[in-house]
């Protein structure tokens, strides 16, 4: 199952939703998240999931793909849906089951939480898998630079986040090997009581710590050779700009959002 | 105006009192231009004058100049304009997400601007044969090639000097092959110092001069040529000459008397050959 | 413990596009009490192909027989933890999974693991210590307060003190300096012949390989390249560059040296004093001869 949950994959394709500013990705996103509260009516819903729908057929990937990578979801929009139908006591009774009354406003009610949900999971997975980390966090200190003024370290977060990034894959291949190692010294981390499989984490953890400190240290001392002394007087190589593609994504979006004010009631 | 690039005056560093010195009593210098190998075993203190040089510690005794200027507190930023180091491990010093960003990391904190910038990722990745590879994660790279990175990067600041801590020592042969090919090239178009820090001898024979380690003191100072014949005494301190310096010494042993101590293959054949034909 | 594989495959991720044949129908025998070196470039499969011997993977094709044990494809192998006791594996830079408080509580983990008594290891951990040359005074240290070198040492006792009858190692002595790779490789030379030990030795070096195999294996993009005692692979000077790999130094050298002067000089295992005589001997005899 963790296979096939896309959040937070990236997919590289050549569309123009890829070749957007990060952060037009993450202010439309944003604004997406708060006006979905606004539509109250099938007509403004409707409208709002095709914005959803198109926006990933923009985006080249396969919807099947989407759709498969969201099957965890699945279970807790059903969960989320079946919940309202219980708790909800609105409008007329419709029918009962195993003697609980389903009123008509459950379902309505439940059909729209459901698919609000739906909708924020399936827009924000559109913003991980056509932005790589790396430009989420550009974007991120970008947005936050204003925050500087209050003395919020900004540069240093940025930094630290695609550090952080960086050392993924490598700290992956570290806890392979040495559980591998450790498996060869007789620990046995797939059977057995819970209670013996946590205590098998522990010749685990304790490597990888040292090791991870021993690398933060090395790559601080490296940093330092290299010539950082922290965000003052740094130019950038990664460059953000707003081009007119940006432009024409803010002008859709506003005429979605002029739209769904027209078509609630 | 000094033209030693590098300066170790009576140098002495440990990391605390309680413990032994790491370095004692040290003085050499390095000339403009000037390949300098320092070698020893693991421990010898070599990898602390590295360290020493650009200021990432400091002695407790004695003075360090580079390129005329005290390394100090104070002056600790202006020496690492003029030094590029290249460490030990290819994953703990690769601070960029990809090549591109990796060797713009020491640009940025120069606050080199972004058009000049480019030009010298380029001109620098070319020098170590890695444009193909620009775009890539630090993860989908060998050894050898994020080695060769880690050396852009340090060209790409165009310092005066680039120390190579070791840098071979996590490398498999082909990786090692890289980058000595890679090194010997850039000494070769560039102006600048070079100071190479290894255990293995195989790597020091383009060098100038050779610095030999010891329980933190210089054992020697010589040329490789020189050093290869000190089998014996190489070999107490933990060190191990290559296979034909050892077939060379063998062979004088037992009075097959060469005119001078080869250093390659070729040197001790055409050795042999002259022998032969001269009797 | 003899050891075979009889073509054996091994695909990482199956049927997704990150899909990667790791080895291609490898098939050899390894005799019991045999000093194994499998050499080949980064990605040829060594790695992957030594995980295979305490069942750490199983083979996506094919079986392997080590001792009693076998492993296939698609079947739990039963008693793989007496496997895992019996076959130790070093692995490269093993100092990174020491993470016991103490050097002894670190040394006897393993067969701790493997349900041996406390008794019984008081007695193995002085063995294991004098065979990696670590005095029994640093015990009671933590074996972080070591050099790496010392480190390396512990983690080695750590897999000897299972007492294994296969030896599996990862290039032992990546990062060490000459004298301490000499050491540690005559260590494991030694404990081979003493205690009969089946040992497999993956390594970059074809002076190890020579120096230290009786039999040697190449291994190239997954494939079995090349099979023969040291004395008869490391001569074949053509299909050796052909996979991109050095002959030892002393056969290019004799090589070299035959195709320059005419003069047959061969490689059959002399040290270099006795190369050094060899060559003195031919070169005034050809003088005599001339004269």
């Amino acid at each position: 199952m963790a296979n096939s949950l896309i959040i937070g994959q990236y997919v590289p394709t050549d569309s123009l939703v890829h070749r957007l500013d990060p952060r037009t990705k993450i202010i439309i996103i944003f604004l997406f998240v708060i006006f979905i509260f606004f539509a109250n009516n099938a007509l403004s819903y409707g409208w709002l999931a095709l914005f959803a729908v198109a926006s990933a057929l923009a985006t080249k990937i396969k919807l099947k793909f989407i759709a498969r990578g969201l099957t965890p979801v699945w279970f807790l929009i059903i969960f989320t849906f079946i919940l309202h139908l219980f708790v909800t006591r609105e409008g007329p009774v419709l029918f009962e089951i195993i003697g609980l009354p389903i009123y008509s406003g459950a379902i309505i009610q439940g059909f729209a939480i459901s698919l609000r949900f739906f909708l924020l999971i399936l827009v924000t997975s559109l913003m991980t898998l056509t932005t790589t980390p790396i430009e989420i966090t550009d974007a991120i200190e970008s947005l936050l630079h204003p925050l500087k003024k209050i003395k919020f370290p900004v540069h240093e977060l940025a930094l630290m986040m695609s550090i952080s990034l960086r050392f993924i894959p490598t700290l992956m291949q570290e806890t392979e090997k040495i559980s591998k190692a450790q498996a060869s010294r007789g620990v046995d981390f797939k059977t057995g009581p819970i209670k013996d499989r946590i205590h098998a984490v522990v010749p685990l953890l304790v490597p990888l710590f040292v090791s991870a400190f021993k690398r933060a240290e090395e790559l601080a001392m490296a940093m330092e050779a290299r010539g950082y002394q922290g965000g003052e007087g740094r130019t950038k190589l990664r460059e953000l700009t707003i081009a007119k593609l940006d432009w024409i994504a803010f002008l859709s979006f506003s005429c979605v959002l002029i739209g769904l004010f027209l078509l609630r009631q | 105006m000094n033209s030693d690039q590098v300066e170790f005056r009576n140098v002495s560093f440990r990391y605390n009192d309680e413990q032994p010195w790491v370095l004692n009593n040290v003085s050499f210098s390095i000339k403009s231009d000037e390949w300098v190998a320092i070698i020893g075993h693991n421990g010898s203190g070599k990898s602390t004058i590295a360290k020493l040089i650009n200021g990432l510690i400091f002695p407790d005794q004695g003075e360090i100049f580079v390129n005329g200027i005290k390394v100090t507190a104070d002056t600790v930023w202006d020496v690492r304009k003029q030094v590029g180091m290249v460490f030990q491990n290819p994953d703990n010093q690769f601070v960029g997400t990809t090549v591109k960003d990796d060797v713009a990391f020491g640009l940025e904190n120069r606050g080199v601007e972004r058009s000049e910038m480019i030009k010298r990722i380029n001109a620098s990745l070319a020098a170590v044969r890695m444009s193909d590879y620009i775009m890539h994660e630090p993860h989908r790279l060998s050894g050898g090639q994020k080695q060769r990175v880690a050396i852009a990067g340090v060209l790409a600041v165009q310092p005066h000097l680039i120390i190579l801590d070791e840098a071979t020592a996590m490398l498999d042969p082909k990786g090692r092959t890289e980058i000595l090919t890679t090194v010997y090239d850039v000494k070769q178009n560039h102006q600048l110092n070079l100071i190479t820090i290894t255990h293995d001898l195989n790597e020091i024979i383009h060098a100038d001069r050779v610095i030999v380690m010891n329980n933190g003191e210089i054992w020697t100072e010589t040329s490789p040529r020189a050093l290869f014949m000190e089998e014996e005494g190489l070999r107490e301190i933990g060190l191990d000459i290559p296979f034909i310096a050892k077939l060379a010494n063998e062979l004088n042993k037992q009075s097959l008397t060469l005119t001078k101590q080869p250093i390659n293959q070729k040197e001790l054949l055409d050795e042999l050959w002259t022998f032969h034909l001269n009797k | 413990m003899d050891i075979s594989f009889k073509q054996v495959s091994y695909i990482y991720q199956p049927n997704s596009p990150f899909e990667h044949q790791a080895l291609k129908e490898i098939d050899f025998s390894i005799k019991s009490g045999t000093f194994v070196a499998i050499v080949g470039h980064t990605g040829s499969g060594k790695s992957t192909l030594i995980q295979h011997l305490n069942g750490l993977i199983r083979p996506t094709k094919g079986e392997i027989n080590i001792g009693d044990f076998t492993l296939k494809a698609n079947e739990k192998t039963a008693n793989i933890k007496d496997l895992r006791r019996q076959v130790g594996v070093v692995f490269q830079y093993p100092e990174h999974q020491l993470f016991e408080e103490t050097i002894e509580k670190d040394i006897g983990f393993g067969p701790k693991n493997f349900g041996v008594s406390d008794e019984e290891i008081k007695q193995r951990i002085p063995q294991v210590l004098e065979a990696v040359n670590l005095s029994p005074e640093l015990l009671s240290r933590s074996p972080f307060d070591l050099s790496g070198g010392q480190m390396r040492r512990v983690a080695i006792a750590g897999v000897l003190a299972m007492e294994p009858r296969v030896l599996v190692l990862d290039e032992p002595t990546a990062g060490l300096d000459p004298k301490g790779q000499q050491e540690i490789m005559d260590m494991f030379k030694e404990l081979h012949t003493r205690k009969q030990l089946t040992t497999i030795l993956v390594t970059h070096s074809m002076e190890d390989a020579l120096k230290y195999a009786d039999y040697v294996i190449i291994l190239d993009h997954g494939q079995k390249y090349m099979e023969g005692t040291p004395a008869e692979v490391f001569v074949q000077k053509e299909a050796l560059q052909r996979v991109q790999l050095d002959m030892p130094e002393i056969i290019q050298f004799i090589q070299s040296f035959e195709q320059r002067f005419g003069l047959t000089l061969r490689y059959k295992g002399q040290s270099i004093e006795g190369l050094a005589q060899e060559i003195n001997q031919l070169l005034k005899e050809e003088v005599r001869a001339d004269g």
